[in-house]
């Protein structure tokens, strides 16, 4: 069995041997539980920075938690001099990557500041330092160490604006900032040595980096040409050298659909969601699934969200073309399983997806309108305004339903009518 | 009075507009998903895309270019609370 790494030796925190000239200088959060809010993690988690000693200059890649700079210090300081420090990169600007680095450059003033293009505006927001010099990287730049190489890959919204990946081409090694990364503490270090993390990694990728799926499609394209890696370090959880491409290969899984659905080829998807108390929402869901039916291309699906789990919508939803909420009004408001539903979007794009509300109301009716305004908040497509109907619908009412269907099917296939208006004739 | 036509690609709906409407002033009343926060130029949330017109829009002013660019706005953004139609014919969705 393979020693695992020393992280403290006599009291001293010590950096660790990734290769002869690859150190590990982070830091270990074994206490943490909950981070940014969002996210569980059950042993904690680490802050990944590391070290690159060319023959001309060392690099600094990434710092950790102002709270563990002086672990980072100490471990810097056990391979490195800061006098030696030419480079220093930042692949994500968070604070848990950040922490360190105004400590950082005032012990290495030489050092020259890399961070990508998209990182600018946020650097100085962030570091609170107007006089901050750096210089702003794309793909295909690269920074001398002499006999060692970083090389930048823009991989922007994975999972902020800012966030790149830097590769070693010398020794194999991608520093991938959080892609690939999760929080898992463990002082092992490497992933042929920790503890079973599967779950931590599946967990990251669906809460940090499920939203962002066509931006990690692009990042995969930039690194897949890089395999087969010898090590992939991210920036939190295990560094990853056994058999680097795994998982970049279950990242690629992950970013597509798991199974394909039953479509033909451009057919749209549409699915209709309702909750009803005393049936009324109910018949005008019936109506709208049966008027948008009659729209060939159009492949139409009607969901009771009393009769499910949210969780599946979620990843039904992802898939869709259109989606259509059913709620009646109740004290003023949308009811719950609709908002409860609406609010687990957060992890997927819903970006120019169709969108359409409709409801029974008993006497004031707001909960279209708010489900409405929260689909345009999500960047969802408003085009058909939403249908309320007083109490029971009558069968006036459940033409106007079926006419609602039809129409939200048309706007998918491309079929419904423009409108031209006047503004004078705006209410 | 010159009009100008404004179309909203998001929801399909074009609108006939004198010259000095602002976009805040019709998006909302015909439901395009252009969202608002504050409303008076400082916050960003109404970022939409000019998809063709850019000229039949007012120019973008100091701060409004200032507001664009600390978020990170792209190529043919503008601030649907700022921006006035001058004339012929624009063509807008939300980012």
């Amino acid at each position: 069995m393979v020693k695992p790494p020393l992280l403290v030796h006599d009291g001293v925190a010590q950096a660790v041997a990734l290769s002869g000239r690859v150190h590990w200088i982070g830091a270990l959060d074994p206490h943490l539980r909950t981070f940014d809010i969002i996210l569980k993690t059950a042993n904690g988690t680490s802050y990944n920075a590391y070290l690159v000693r060319g023959s001309t200059g060392v690099a600094i890649i990434d710092t950790v938690k102002e709270s563990f700079a002086a672990d980072f210090f100490a471990r810097l300081e056990t391979v490195a001099r800061y006098d030696e420090i030419s480079v220093i990169v930042l692949n994500h600007l968070e604070p848990d990557h950040t922490g360190a680095l105004p400590e950082l450059m005032r012990r290495a003033p030489q050092a020259r500041l890399y961070i990508s293009q998209k990182a600018q505006t946020m650097v100085k927001a962030l570091l609170k330092q107007d006089d901050l010099a750096f210089t702003p990287v794309l793909t295909g730049d690269s920074v001398s160490l002499g006999d060692r190489t970083l090389q930048f890959l823009h991989t922007p919204y994975l999972h902020w604006p800012d966030t790149q990946c830097t590769y070693l081409p010398e020794e194999h090694t991608l520093f991938s900032g959080d892609v690939f990364g999760c929080h898992f503490c463990d002082s092992r270090l490497f992933n042929d040595q920790v503890g079973d993390f599967r779950f931590s990694f599946e967990y990251y990728y669906a809460h940090i980096m499920r939203p962002f799926k066509d931006y990690v499609n692009r990042a995969l394209d930039l690194i897949e040409p890089l395999l087969p890696l010898e090590k992939i370090a991210p920036a939190h959880g295990p560094l990853l050298r056994d058999r680097p491409q795994r998982y970049v290969k279950r990242y690629r899984e992950l970013s597509q659909a798991a199974l394909q659905n039953e479509n033909h080829d451009g057919e749209k998807t549409l699915l209709i969601f309702y909750i009803s108390s005393y049936g009324n929402t109910q018949r005008m869901a019936e109506a709208i699934y049966e008027g948008a039916m009659v729209i060939e291309q159009v492949r139409v699906s009607l969901y009771d969200l009393e009769g499910s789990e949210l969780e599946p919508f979620v990843d039904l939803i992802e898939g869709a073309d259109g989606i259509v909420f059913g709620t009646p009004t109740i004290n003023g408001d949308a009811v719950k399983p609709v908002w409860d539903l609406l609010s687990s979007l957060a992890v997927i794009n819903l970006k120019s997806k169709l969108g359409g509300v409709f409801g029974s109301y008993g006497w004031s009716g707001e909960a279209v309108r708010m489900v409405e305004d929260r689909l345009r908040g999500l960047k969802l497509r408003v085009p058909v305004p939403g249908l309320r109907i007083k109490l029971i619908p009558t069968e006036e009412e459940i033409a106007l339903c079926h006419d609602f269907g039809r129409e939200l099917a048309q706007e998918l296939v491309g079929q419904r009518q423009s409108k031209v208006i006047d503004m004078a004739d705006l209410a | 009075m010159a009009k100008a036509t404004i179309t909203f690609e998001d929801i399909n709906v074009t609108v006939s507009a004198p010259a000095g409407t602002r976009i805040i002033e019709i998006s909302e009343k015909v439901g395009s998903g252009i969202t608002y926060g504050c409303r008076e130029g400082d916050c960003g949330t109404c970022i939409m895309k000019v998809t063709e017109g850019w000229n039949n829009l007012t120019e973008p002013s100091v701060l409004e270019d200032k507001v664009l660019r600390e978020n990170m706005a792209g190529k043919h953004n503008r601030l649907a609370c700022q921006a006035q139609v001058l004339g012929g014919v624009i063509k807008v969705r939300p980012v």
